[in-house]
């Protein structure tokens, strides 16, 4: 009789595990990195976004290494199946990222891909490592001056201290906290909450992934003390400028229907921070998780375009 | 001196008592690569509470994180704790302490009386404005000698504090303290977030026995 597991994964046969697993070390702690596609072929590395896993990729990566891609995604630090961290900034994920690249063993530069936070992980990447990336593909992680999705007015006094109240609160709590357990349907419907576009077969299938099963029921791997927001000093100013200067192929993606989790970038604000040439798709009807809701136009898109790149 | 241990998110954080007292303590914050001084400093004397003083993460006697990933958010995380420990408090900043302790009046400007900024490393961080980012490196034989933590160094170096950052904290603490006068500067360096801080009415120009003066009497 299958399991629960099983029966999940079973009703979501496009969906794919990887081909292999392994960890990479980046400075003592350990990332759980994963490959679909022959060993052999072009590297394509994949970037989850943020709250994310590598899993998230399930069901692109098998179509990319289908088209002849050794596709290899990582969970980042304190996500999915890698080590928990003391520390997270957004530096030390482009360190990381950096560190799984270099993992590769490419003598030749690599095309990249990200989706939301990872698609800006993938932006900074190209940047700092230009010589090492040959193409950067951004799966609706283009910033605009509006800001994300949750930001809060910092000109309200009021709103500001509570929101870094409630920071300073999670941190004095979260050396002892967990994330709740749930069952296994529970947390696929917690996440719906955040991703309302996304269909249940997926978000369960998402939860044998990305949540493990322990004595009082299923929860997310991820860190319990990772908390959103306040980003610090950051701004999306400080990117988009940058964003013209990049000097690889740029391949931009964009969902439409406005949610929670992403930017909501419009094509009118994303086209003119694009860099030159840059190739820029605006999916109709379709939400942040754009590689999961059309994953064989995504994919078409991606492996066309990086046929097309020098 | 005795040092209590606190359980902090994954740290385990080092809090000297280097004096005893009653009343409101004073915390002071390390500059950046130091660690606390192992005697009160002669010029808190006056001050009438106990004197206090914290190790940040990967600094001093506090544990020592794997991989990195420091910000001044993270340290003025630690420095909270503090409070959560002890209640109230007056800092003494340093270089880097006197920036996060800002960020922490920012924060909790109802929970800190007084604020001295003080010359110290780390004091101007990686300046105002982002500049083109770059991968740091830590040799790995170098990020297993203990504190203070090579990332450490390295991260917070080169850290961006834009001044309307700076200047969005003071605001904070002017509309909530409830002090006209609650941040003093004795420093003499003037990094760019500092020089937007002081275009607030509750910022001023002092020196450390008359701030400490002012606040322990607040």
């Amino acid at each position: 009789m299958p399991s629960e597991i099983e029966t999940i994964r079973a009703a979501l046969p496009q969906a794919q595990r990887p081909d292999r697993t392994r960890r990479v070390d980046v400075g003592g702690i350990e990332l759980s990195v994963v490959e679909w596609g022959d060993k052999k072929n072009q590297p394509l590395l994949l970037a989850h976004g943020g709250f994310d896993f590598a899993g998230t990729f399930d069901i692109l990566a098998p179509l990319l290494a289908k088209a002849g891609f050794r596709a290899v995604a990582w969970d980042q630090r304190g996500h999915g199946d890698s080590d928990l961290a003391a520390l997270y900034t957004w530096e030390a994920d482009i360190r990381d990222a950096a560190m799984v690249l270099a993992s590769l063993d490419s003598t030749d530069p690599v095309p990249v891909l990200g989706h939301s936070k990872g698609g800006g992980m993938m932006d900074q990447l190209a940047e700092v490592a230009p010589h090492r990336i040959s193409a950067v593909i951004n799966l609706d992680g283009i910033p605009n001056e509006r800001g994300f999705g949750q930001k809060i007015d910092r000109t309200d006094v009021t709103a500001l201290d509570a929101e870094l109240a409630a920071w300073l609160d999670h941190r004095r709590r979260a050396g002892n906290s967990n994330r709740r357990a749930d069952t296994l349907q529970g947390l696929a419907e917690r996440r719906r909450v955040m991703n309302p576009r996304l269909s249940v077969e997926w978000l369960q299938y998402l939860v044998t992934v990305g949540a493990q099963e322990d004595t009082d029921g299923w929860r997310w791997k991820i860190d319990p003390t990772l908390r959103f927001g306040p980003s610090g000093a950051w701004s999306p100013q400080w990117a988009i400028p940058r964003l013209r200067g990049l000097h690889v192929p740029f391949l931009g993606v964009v969902g439409t229907v406005e949610e929670e989790m992403g930017w909501a970038t419009s094509p009118d604000e994303a086209l003119p921070i694009l860099p030159d040439g840059a190739e820029f798709h605006a999916l109709a009807e379709t939400g942040h998780f754009v590689h999961i809701e059309r994953p064989e136009d995504v994919a078409e898109i991606v492996i066309d375009f990086l046929e097309r790149a020098p | 001196m005795t040092t209590t241990f606190l359980t902090h998110v994954r740290s385990q954080l080092a809090l000297h008592k280097l004096r005893a007292g009653r009343g409101r303590p004073l915390l002071i914050l390390h500059g950046l690569g130091e660690h606390s001084p192992s005697l009160a400093p002669p010029i808190t004397k006056g001050w009438p509470g106990p004197v206090l003083a914290l190790d940040f993460t990967g600094h001093g006697d506090s544990s020592l994180p794997a991989g990195g990933g420091y910000t001044c958010e993270a340290l003025m995380s630690d420095a909270d704790a503090v409070i959560a420990e002890v209640g109230p408090v007056t800092v003494l900043g340093y270089g880097l302490g006197a920036y996060v302790g800002l960020l922490l009046y920012g924060s909790r400007p109802r929970e800190i009386r007084g604020l001295v900024i003080a010359d110290g490393p780390g004091f101007d961080g990686g300046g105002g404005r982002p500049t083109s980012p770059k991968l740091l490196h830590v040799p790995s034989n170098e990020a297993a000698n203990g504190t203070p933590d090579p990332w450490a160094l390295a991260e917070l170096a080169s850290d961006t504090r834009p001044p309307d950052y700076a200047a969005e904290h003071v605001r904070q603490v002017a509309t909530l303290a409830n002090m006209d006068e609650a941040i003093a500067v004795v420093s003499i360096g003037r990094p760019e977030w500092l020089e937007a801080a002081m275009k607030s009415t509750v910022v001023f120009e002092s020196d450390i026995a008359a701030a400490l003066s002012l606040f322990g009497a607040a």
